[in-house]
């Protein structure tokens, strides 16, 4: 097999805490994105979930050279993006583009769709003309007429589209879609993900597809990451992953998922984490979980943090006793409030 | 304890809403109506939902029975009888005191809910003082005692703190302390966990089932979530464009959705125990398509089961078999468990 098209490696973005204002100095550091390593083959999507502040979007943003990478590697088609600069670095940019989760807020205003969809073409000097904004709009089920329109004119769901035209403009390699349907009407989030699996098989598109929602990613995607602080915890092939979840998180993460069935909801067994997410600026010892995880055990779980390390054929998890979880032989126990305040 | 509850008689509902429609535009120019004849009841102990998307009236239909509605600018017919008593004729001091007594509300965005300059600890007791009629010392220790009961670590020391220090879960679980510490006989929720995330939002529910469960109280239960409510509800009123398009117990609902709007939903959500890789049947358009329901069906312009008559008058709302629809051509039997896309 080819190489994957991208290529992670040890990726850390730490965005600095400062302090004092005439001599600030750096009082310690955001973990956002601590230590991701990660592959995604070309025309497959790999999907990335986990909770609000594990750093999903900025691991995303910095791939794109769009967050700071304080250490790492991103290797798009084997080239370093970190290393680039100028002309280079733009027409890299053309192959790697991103979908935002709020389709209101990442589009002006005052600019009409012909002009939003264009302007990318403009910024990398492609020519254009009418056929093409026609064919991106086709291409993303909006008329022809939208195309003098502005995007208060329509819905959410279809400035989403709009928005997605306006990633695959430069008929990109590779897209990045962050959170694409969290802000839309449950009616019209299925429309939005038909949307993106056509123009991956029309267009031949690499995704990295972030959501906090685990049934849209386990839609879209072929490999799924869990994210937690700022680490990967979990990484399979997405029926695998969802068969067999084998870290503590994702299994609390899944059971935590209402499934519109009651049947279902009845008769299945719930891990009801307690107590929030860690901040990242000051992370749990060991492995960033224990403090939540109703499986951890004495003492090593808070003095050694866990790799990610390959379980099983293809299946990637960052859990000291991941293969006594899996056999049953570590069972969960209650997790005590006072555990949590402390650390 | 010495508080005065109003009487009931085990067969009555508890809260009886009567073509509840609540109008908004000022005097003079057009109004539209954001609730359009609903009606339901909860009895003692029930838990309905009423789901439907961003804009069909859910959260107009619980401040209308809340009596929080803004005075201005806003009509509102029908009747909302609790226990007997029409809640939207009542005058405002009988209304307050039920309101925090006996029917508590919980809002989607707790920071709105919550002072952010008065202590959580001052909040929660001061709620405590006023129904239970107890020292502010005892208030205070009843006060943490709720707040553990939510699941807040360490009480004592969160009860000191502002608002703002607490995460969103926290902020919710305060405010549904806040909200049960009256032992109220209904409480309402609106979209109570939307914002929250989703180990947070099982965490939250899962207290908030015990709470209900424990205190006996009904649970009126606003959600877009189809997910939550075929956990937590024993009942279903699906809004669509101000009016209840279809009503049936939970298991019935899911089982056989008749209202095209409501197979439509549950076709198009992805689901985390449906296979793979197959693809969704999303509902065409989008909630902003719509025409006034005295013109007919607002769902018609997205409806694959319309019909000339759809568009000509608006469908009643009719009862058979235990769940009432309003539809002219309602999904049937097999169509409505799998419909080819
Ligand atoms: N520019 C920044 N400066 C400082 N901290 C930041 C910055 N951007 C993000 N962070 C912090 O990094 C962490 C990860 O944020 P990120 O937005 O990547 O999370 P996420 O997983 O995308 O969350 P969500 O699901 O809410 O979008 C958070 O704690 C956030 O507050
Ligand atoms: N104070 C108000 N003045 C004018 N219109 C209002 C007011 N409050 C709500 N509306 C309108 O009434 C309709 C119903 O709103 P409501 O808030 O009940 O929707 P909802 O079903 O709760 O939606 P969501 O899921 O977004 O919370 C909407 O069209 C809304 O814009
Ligand atoms: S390493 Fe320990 S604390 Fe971490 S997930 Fe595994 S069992 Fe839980
Ligand atoms: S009345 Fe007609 S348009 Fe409305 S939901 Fe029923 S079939 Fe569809
Ligand atoms: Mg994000
Ligand atoms: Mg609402």
């Amino acid at each position: 097999m080819s190489d994957p098209l991208v290529q992670v490696r040890d990726l850390e973005v730490h965005f600095p805490i400062r302090r004092g204002l005439l001599f600030s100095r750096e009082v310690g550091a955001v973990r956002a994105v601590d230590g991701v390593s990660l592959d995604i083959d070309a025309g497959s999507t790999l999907g990335l979930v986990g909770e609000s502040g594990c750093g999903k979007s900025t691991l995303g943003r910095a791939m794109l050279r769009l967050a700071p990478v304080t250490r790492g590697s991103v290797r798009f088609d084997g080239t370093d993006v970190a290393g680039l600069s100028g002309e280079r670095l733009r027409s890299m940019r053309q192959n790697m583009q991103m979908v935002f989760q709020d389709p209101m807020a990442s589009l002006n205003p005052r600019q009409s769709v012909e002009t939003i969809l264009t302007e990318p073409l403009r910024a990398h000097g492609i020519p254009y003309d009418a056929t093409r904004v026609r064919r991106l709009l086709d291409q993303v089920g909006l008329p022809a007429s939208a195309a003098r329109k502005y995007p208060h004119e329509f819905s959410g769901g279809q400035r989403q589209r709009i928005g997605i035209a306006r990633a695959v403009a430069l008929e990109p390699r590779f897209v990045i879609a962050d959170e694409p349907v969290s802000a839309l009407d449950v009616s019209i989030q299925a429309q939005v993900l038909n949307l993106l699996d056509d123009l991956q098989e029309e267009l031949g598109l690499t995704y990295l597809v972030i959501a906090h929602d685990l049934a849209v990613v386990r839609h879209m995607a072929d490999e799924v990451a869990v994210m937690y602080l700022g680490g990967i915890v979990e990484q399979a092939g997405a029926d695998d992953l969802y068969a067999s979840p084998t870290h503590p998180y994702t299994r609390s993460l899944m059971s935590a998922v209402p499934v519109p069935d009651p049947a279902v909801e009845a008769s299945r067994e719930r891990i009801i984490l307690q107590g929030d997410l860690p901040s990242p600026a000051n992370p749990p010892s060991g492995c960033t979980f224990h403090t939540r995880c109703p499986f951890r055990q004495e003492s090593r779980c808070h003095d050694e943090r866990p790799e990610l390390r390959e379980v099983f054929p293809g299946h990637r998890v960052a859990c000291h006793w991941a293969e006594e979880i899996s056999s049953g032989a570590i069972g969960p126990h209650e997790v005590a409030l006072t555990d949590l305040e402390a650390d | 304890m010495s508080r005065a509850r109003t009487a009931t008689r085990p067969d009555e509902p508890l809260l009886s809403v009567r073509d509840l429609s609540v109008r908004f535009g000022l005097r003079g120019q057009e109004s539209f109506a954001a609730v359009d004849e609903v009606s339901f009841d909860i009895n003692p102990g029930q838990h309905l939902a009423i789901v439907g998307e961003s804009g069909s009236g859910k959260s107009v239909t619980a401040l209308a029975v809340m009596g929080l509605l803004p005075s201005r600018g806003v009509q509102v017919s029908g009747e909302v009888l609790y226990r007997g008593t029409d809640l939207l004729t009542c005058d405002r001091r009988a209304m307050s005191r039920l309101r925090g007594s006996e029917i508590a509300m919980v809002f989607q965005d707790p920071m709105t809910s919550l002072n952010p300059v008065v202590t959580i600890g001052r909040q929660v007791a001061e709620v405590v003082q006023r129904h239970l009629k107890v020292s502010r010392s005892e208030a205070f220790e009843r006060g943490v005692d709720l707040l553990t009961r939510v699941g807040i670590p360490d009480a004592g020391r969160r009860m000191k703190e502002y608002p703002h220090q607490l995460s969103g879960g926290m902020r919710q679980r305060v405010l549904i302390a806040i909200g049960l510490a009256c032992e109220p006989k209904l409480l309402i929720a609106d979209e109570p966990t939307t914002a929250l995330d989703v180990t947070i939002q099982a965490q939250v529910l899962e207290v908030l089932k015990e709470l209900v469960a424990d205190t006996d109280a009904a649970l009126l239960m606003i959600t877009h979530d189809l997910g939550v409510v075929a956990g937590l509800c024993d009942d279903v009123r699906v809004m669509y464009s101000g009016r209840i398009v279809e009503s049936a117990d939970r298991d019935r609902l899911f089982a056989e959705p008749r209202h095209p709007y409501t197979g439509g939903l549950l076709r198009s959500i992805p689901r985390l125990d449906s296979p793979r890789g197959q693809r969704l049947t999303p509902i065409p358009g989008s909630p902003t398509q719509t025409i006034p329901w005295e013109q007919g069906c607002a769902f018609a312009p997205r409806c694959a089961h319309r019909a000339d008559q759809c568009t000509d008058s608006a469908p009643p709302l009719e009862q058979s078999e235990g769940r009432a629809l309003r539809c002219f051509h309602p999904l049937t039997g097999a169509a409505s468990q799998q419909e080819a896309p």
